[in-house]
């Protein structure tokens, strides 16, 4: 095999025998184009945020029981680390969210021609953004 | 003679079990179903939840509970802990089935999202109840 390519086109057919033919797109020679991108990005945001629930169990929790644990909560949210972590949560939640609201849409049979998706794409990017910052600019306002 | 294009086969499945969606997944449309609802209902309390986070950001405790106490708060709260616990749920179980190729690793991993899932609500529904009574 002269290089990577040709050993992702080994397959197997019906019967086992092996066969040489394009497999299905595979992540290390495929560029995802941006649809595909921010597919699976909604996925791992998911999984990001799955992480800020059990924080936000933990802050809900801590409030409920006593001054001591609230401070611990809120002093480590208030860490550079903690910080670091809200804003991510921040970026993710906004980024599940506006992306969840084009899910609907298409659920609905909404914008799935290639155009529109396309077009689409630039509104969750660009909502993302946007909600991201007005958060964090009304959030250290108020502080 | 017979029409060569149509095959003759006796079907010994009831076209009910077709009706109620049971396909090759063993199951329904229940899961994507629910996923929707959740979402849905998670677009308003999301921006609900968020807008009073920043509002309770820079307080002491005593600002949350009092805020806790409040009916409309704490109803509004549980609403939102229901909907998000569920909606994670239904979406990490999607991730492992779509990962984890091992059957028993799939149901262990499964069975311990859904049993950390229920632990993380039962928690947050009694600090809700908690907070409300507090005051």
């Amino acid at each position: 095999m002269s290089d990577v390519r040709e050993a992702l086109m080994v397959g197997r057919g019906s019967t086992g025998k092996q066969v040489r033919r394009p497999l299905s797109p595979h992540l290390q020679v495929y560029r995802l184009p941006l649809t595909a991108k921010l597919s699976i990005l909604h996925r791992i945001t998911g999984v990001g945020l799955a992480v800020g629930v059990l924080m936000l169990v933990c802050w809900l929790v801590a409030a409920a029981t006593s001054d001591g644990a609230y401070a611990a909560v809120s002093g480590f949210l208030r860490s550079p680390i903690g910080y670091l972590l809200l804003f991510g949560w921040t970026v993710a939640l906004w980024y599940h969210f506006c992306n969840g609201l084009r899910h609907l849409g298409w659920d609905f049979g909404h914008g799935l021609e290639l155009d529109q998706a396309r077009r689409s794409n630039m509104f969750v990017l660009a909502g993302t953004a946007a909600l991201t910052v007005l958060t964090w600019l009304i959030g250290l306002a108020a502080q | 003679m017979a029409n060569q294009n149509s095959v003759d086969v006796a079907v010994m499945r009831s076209m009910l079990s077709r009706a109620r969606g049971l396909g090759s997944a063993k199951s329904g449309t229940a899961h994507w179903w629910a996923q929707r609802v959740t979402a849905i209902a998670l677009v308003p309390l999301a921006l609900w939840f968020v807008a009073t986070i920043i509002q309770l950001s820079h307080q002491p405790r005593a600002a949350v509970l009092h805020w806790g106490a409040h009916p409309l708060n704490a109803a509004l709260l549980l609403a939102m802990l229901v909907a998000l616990l569920h909606h994670m749920q239904l979406g990490l179980v999607v991730v492992i089935e779509d990962y984890v190729h091992t059957a028993r690793t799939r149901l262990m991993t499964i069975l311990a999202v859904k049993a950390i899932t229920a632990l993380l609500l039962f928690a947050s529904l009694i600090s809700v109840v908690r907070l409300a009574v507090s005051f």
